[in-house]
């Protein structure tokens, strides 16, 4: 799929211009989730990624402004509990599990170091 | 009592065990061998619990020797999805970012099937957090079909309906997000029911989509699903999503029959209009052969309108990744998982770990619900397919009205060749039928009914309104017993 990578040649993947993703689309959602893309995958996934909002259409199509949306099937809310402190001794199961800790925190690099 | 006298259902093994006359060891020891046997080409499991699982066994034993009654699944091997926690026992949902991780706690479910007396054998695999429907995602190597190992097992619980398919243990559990219980019950030809949502508890289920998410059983007979659902519902306040009633035991249902229940095929998903491509012959002559068959048993077929399920597809594929790609965001690096080291910065690190942990379909999911929620397209994708979920809830409401059950194929098609659906919207259009059940909240059953293509199995789906499964037991017993009476 490497004739996909770059902009112009997607744009051709849906005819309805507010469906059209860019591969640069593609590389500020990838940053938005925390993810980095070799220009590779963005050459995959940029064509898949529009070929299931091309999909969606149909949906974007109906008049459902009337509709109240569901957000769950069931429509709990407020569920309390009495407020009373419960044993959770996991700690040190917890803390085993880390990638790095110390002194009973979990340790990662500094938040401000130098950029990769 | 050698392996070949031993019961090997799940509710004549707990009988059994119960009154002494097999030994939950003995037991064991005859499911053990069925993966020492075939595993290595099947890989149903992650991780096989062989040790654990004998410890587990001879405490029952000793508590039957004491004169205890252990329970409903006493002595019962149970294979759980490897998305379930287990405390001290690796839960990775196939996934690099999880690989080796022990959570500090059991999930509800897993702590309800050890008390009702049931001995889990291993963790199986599936597709990586529970995304796909084939098991070809899981960072360890896809599971294989055990009627056909060049054939998928259907996913994602893939792993669960092979490990019962091959006879590893006659219980398992999975979970169903859009299907991942009912299509590869389907494929593998064995039972598997979504219950509806809230019925089990999701507690230490590791959330794909919070809303859509519900844990389930795999069985070889009806029976076995309605004993394991009864031993898994209930109320649990650690999941505040779980249903506050009591849930109704099904098993007493077991034998209700469908005398005067009516029973609607769901037009869209019987290969006509828009929906029709994917639908094979075989597979919608056995739903037809299934409406029949609780026809002659007393049952008034006939066939309903559910107009807005062929929306499902694409409002499923907007709400499951941006809940998606909101869940998974805690797969950072910091507390637990995969890190990759030598980042200068948290941030960096972040990043580094969350790409080299993932696998491609979660990326692609994550990204695809980033975008649905960002800005300027929140309205137009994820707040639109919500509205779109109301419509389907409506439209079963309606069709509720008339009918007291609706009956579908479960999988348009039967086991797919691995690589058969390299185009991710392809793998997605398996999932239409099972979808709207998700989207709506209600339980869903698929049962093996006949074989179609290449013999393979076909599963039918019956799906009911809100906490309706003791009704679907009742309409699964009867499929079941048509179903033996055509392969007799």
């Amino acid at each position: 799929m490497s004739e996909a990578n770059g902009g112009d040649s997607l744009a051709s993947v849906s005819d309805d211009e507010s469906l059209v993703l860019s591969a640069e689309d593609v590389a500020k959602v990838a940053d938005l989730a925390m993810l980095e893309l070799t220009d590779d995958e963005l050459a995959t996934f940029t064509p898949q990624l529009a070929a299931i909002l091309e999909h969606a259409h149909d949906i974007e199509q109906l008049d459902v402004d009337d509709v109240t949306p569901t957000h769950h099937p069931y429509p709990l809310t407020n569920i309390f509990r009495d407020d009373v402190v419960e044993a959770a001794d996991v700690r040190d199961e917890a803390l085993a599990m880390a990638p790095d800790a110390e002194d009973n925190q979990f340790k990662v690099p500094p938040a401000l170091g130098e950029e990769m | 009592m050698s392996a070949a006298e031993l019961p090997t259902t799940a509710v004549d093994i707990a009988a059994a065990v119960n009154a002494g006359e097999v030994s939950a060891a003995d037991v064991l020891e005859a499911h053990l061998a069925a993966v020492d046997a075939t595993e290595s080409e099947v890989h149903a499991f992650n991780e096989v619990l062989a040790d654990e699982a004998r410890a587990a066994a001879a405490v029952i034993d000793q508590r039957i020797a004491a004169g205890e009654n252990v329970g409903p699944l006493a002595g019962v091997p149970i294979a759980v999805k490897d998305n379930m926690c287990t405390r001290g026992i690796a839960t990775t949902c196939s996934s690099k970012i999880l690989e080796g991780w022990k959570p500090p706690y059991d999930a509800t479910a897993v702590e309800k099937i050890a008390a009702a007396g049931s001995v889990m054998i291993g963790k199986t695999n599936l597709d990586e957090f529970a995304m796909g429907s084939s098991t070809e995602n899981s960072a360890f190597g896809a599971t294989k079909n055990p009627l056909d190992t060049n054939l998928v097992p259907g996913g994602s619980s893939g792993g669960s309906a092979a490990a019962v398919a091959a006879g590893y243990a006659p219980l398992a559990l999975g979970s169903d997000t859009g299907g991942s219980i009912r299509q590869p019950a389907a494929l593998c030809g064995v039972v598997g029911l979504k219950p509806t949502y809230g019925a089990v508890s999701r507690y230490g289920l590791i959330a794909f989509a919070s809303s859509l998410d519900q844990i389930g059983p795999f069985t070889k007979t009806v029976a076995d699903t309605a004993t394991l659902f009864d031993v898994i519902a209930g109320h649990d306040r650690r999941d505040s999503t779980s249903l506050p009633q009591a849930i109704e035991p099904t098993v007493p249902h077991l034998d209700d029959g469908v005398a005067g229940l009516r029973v609607g095929l769901i037009t869209e998903l019987m290969g006509v209009g828009e929906m029709a491509e994917g639908f094979e012959p075989e597979v919608l002559a056995q739903t037809r052969a299934a409406a029949d068959a609780l026809a002659a048993a007393g049952a008034e077929v006939g066939e309903v309108s559910v107009p807005s399920s062929i929306y499902g597809l694409s409002a499923y594929y907007l709400i499951a990744p941006a809940e998606a790609s909101s869940n998974l965001a805690r797969y950072d690096g910091v507390r637990y998982g995969h890190r990759e080291h030598g980042a200068a910065n948290t941030a960096g690190m972040m990043k580094a770990s969350r790409t080299a942990g993932f696998g491609p379909e979660v990326k692609r999911r994550v990204m695809l619900g980033t975008y649905a929620l960002s800005a300027g397209y929140h309205d137009a994708f994820y707040g639109k397919a919500q509205r779109v979920r109301t419509l389907i809830i409506n439209d079963f409401d309606r069709a509720y009205q008339d009918y007291d059950v609706l009956l579908s194929p479960t999988s348009p098609c039967v086991a797919f060749p691995f690589g058969s659906k390299d185009d991710p919207l392809s793998m997605y259009l398996n999932d239409v039928a099972t979808i709207p059940s998700n989207l709506a909240g209600h339980p869903a059953i698929s049962v093996p009914f006949g074989t179609g293509r290449d013999d393979l199995p076909v599963g039918v789906q019956v799906l009911g309104p809100l906490l309706s499964e003791a009704r679907l037991m009742a309409v699964s017993a009867v499929l079941e017993a048509a179903n033996g009476e055509a392969a007799a």
